[in-house]
């Protein structure tokens, strides 16, 4: 087992894993940037390393740096949290070059997952379920026209190289279409450095719905089920749950083996997840992208099934066998359902660095709550705003929707503005509570929220 | 000539001038974006005009609330 590993990464990523890794016996070492200084993750690690300045790039995204950490530390393995570098296969291959371990999937399922459009050939090719999508587009408005129409409106322009909703725009006809792609195009080679982009048939009030993988490097692959994380604002996630409601369990079952029995033929290992949209009218499951990490949103899953990603991804990148990780048998427990305090406006969604000068987080019953800040923390702008994760598991969807709400009111964050009262407000409302949930019900809730304080204003 | 303070809305880092000293805005146009908690945040100028001070450049600092640009209409 590794004796010694390096968490290249910061906050409550970067304390969940020193949890896992002091549970397995682990040595740990913690990097930290100039604004991280003294957050309380560092303390959770048996050795901590300055790594540069607060910008992430002179920092956490500095790979240079943190490969001089890796070798001066003497840690025979490597974390990436999720984010960051987290999956960059450069990275990942200058790790393994190094003679160190990345925990993670092999470099090359990085780089091959990493692709959208690659990774979408490669899923189709072996079976999996996918909505209608274009080839890539090339600066021919005719030919991109052409694409459009066998896809069929309304259509979404997506980066190939990208993710988190950057660069993606709905277009309902040509005209639309032609202003999508050219303001895509400018906003992907600046985000990515890839200007590549490609058309998927726009599913409406689509839910999102990814499936949990684990994998051993011997040709092994489970699925913890599944978790919904349709509840987004700005493409981002915020409230997530295991398992996903209203969608009947065989179909969950049948997508989640047809998912395990792709990878173990194309030989994929370690952890990953499968992201899929579900459209609601049609009944039917697309593959949207594969991740090839942790997610934030790992914790769910863990409530309901009892086992630790973090833990058994870190034995499985050592080259230990699924069945010595895994139970033989794995069941998904009651419902778990998480929301992401972020440190953020809660009408307009603008980030809201500050002093945490009150920080109270919930306890009790079935709650389970992450974070990697303090009261008398500063939340700086140059990371992302998010300052806990409140997870509340129940016997039933319903118990476990009450404990989070509850948890949710018990938590006082002042000094900087925080998403709290749109969580609570999309908890509260009729559709989440029936589990008709949809990417758009963020915005629907909040337009509601809006349109009722005029009325009484 | 009236003179319009163009104030940030979210403590960051400016990512981009989008409109050079000289050129005009529009209202409700930005003139800048400002990089917070890894999100694009633009600074919008309330009315139209020709922007005639930057306060701040690419890269620097700035906090919520604080003069980036003047426009003159």
């Amino acid at each position: 087992m590794f004796h010694k590993v390096m968490v290249a990464n910061r906050g409550a990523v970067a304390a969940r894993v020193l949890r896992a890794l002091k549970s397995l016996g682990i040595r740990s070492v913690a990097v930290y940037s100039e604004a991280d200084a003294g957050l309380p993750y560092l303390a959770l690690a048996d050795e901590t390393c300055a790594i540069g300045e607060s910008d992430p790039r002179a920092s956490y995204l500095n790979a240079d740096r943190l490969l001089e950490v890796l070798r001066e530390s003497g840690a025979d393995g490597v974390h990436p949290g999720y984010g960051f570098l987290s999956e960059n296969a450069s990275f990942a291959e200058r790790v393994m070059a190094s003679g160190a371990g990345f925990i993670g999937p092999s470099p090359r399922w990085i780089a091959a997952m990493g692709h959208k459009t690659r990774a979408r050939d490669l899923m189709a090719m072996h079976g999996m379920p996918m909505g209608k999508s274009s080839a890539l587009l090339d600066e021919d408005e005719a030919r991109t026209l052409a694409e459009a129409a066998g896809v069929g409106y309304p259509v979404l322009v997506k980066p190939a190289g990208g993710g988190g909703g950057i660069g993606m725009l709905p277009a309902r006809n040509g005209e639309e279409l032609l202003k999508a792609v050219a303001q895509a195009r400018s906003l992907a080679q600046r985000s990515f450095g890839n200007a590549e982009l490609y058309l998927e048939r726009l599913v409406e009030r689509p839910r999102h719905v990814e499936f949990q993988v684990l994998a051993d490097r011997h040709g092994n692959v489970r699925h913890l089920f599944e978790r919904d994380c349709s509840v987004q604002r700005r493409h981002q996630k915020v409230i997530e749950e295991a398992g996903a409601p209203r969608i009947p369990r065989a179909q969950l079952a049948e997508t989640a083996a047809t998912i395990t029995g792709i990878l173990a033929k194309l030989g994929y290992d370690v952890i990953g997840t499968v992201e899929t949209l579900y459209d609601p009218a049609a009944g039917g499951f697309g593959f949207l992208e594969m991740n090839t990490r942790l997610q934030v949103e790992h914790a769910v899953t863990e409530e309901v099934t009892g086992i630790d990603l973090v833990a058994s991804q870190v034995r499985l990148a050592w080259g230990e066998r699924l069945d010595a990780v895994l139970p033989p048998e794995i069941a998904m427990n009651g419902h778990a359902v998480e929301a992401r305090v972020y440190a953020e406006d809660p009408v307009r969604f603008f980030p809201s660095p500050g002093l945490l000068s009150t920080l109270e987080l919930p306890q009790g019953e079935g709650i389970r709550v992450e974070t990697g800040y303090a009261q008398g923390c500063r939340v700086t702008p140059f990371y992302d705003p998010m300052i806990a994760k409140v997870i509340a598991r129940g016997a039933t969807r319903s118990e476990a929707i009450a404990r989070l709400d509850a948890a949710l009111e018990a938590t006082l964050v002042q000094g900087v503005k925080s998403n709290i009262p749109f969580v609570r407000q999309v908890l509260a409302s009729p559709e989440f509570q029936a589990g008709d949930v949809h990417t758009g019900l963020g915005a629907e809730v909040l337009a509601r929220a809006k349109a009722a304080a005029l009325a009484t204003a | 000539m009236a003179r319009i303070e163009v104030k940030a809305e979210v403590t960051g880092k400016v990512w981009k001038i989008l409109v050079p000293v000289g050129a005009r805005v529009d209202a409700d146009e930005p003139v800048m974006v400002v990089e917070s908690m890894k999100m694009e945040i633009p600074v919008i100028s309330e009315e139209g005009g020709t922007v005639v001070e930057l306060r701040v450049g690419e890269g620097e600092a700035v906090e919520d609330g604080q003069v980036v640009a003047i426009v003159e209409r």
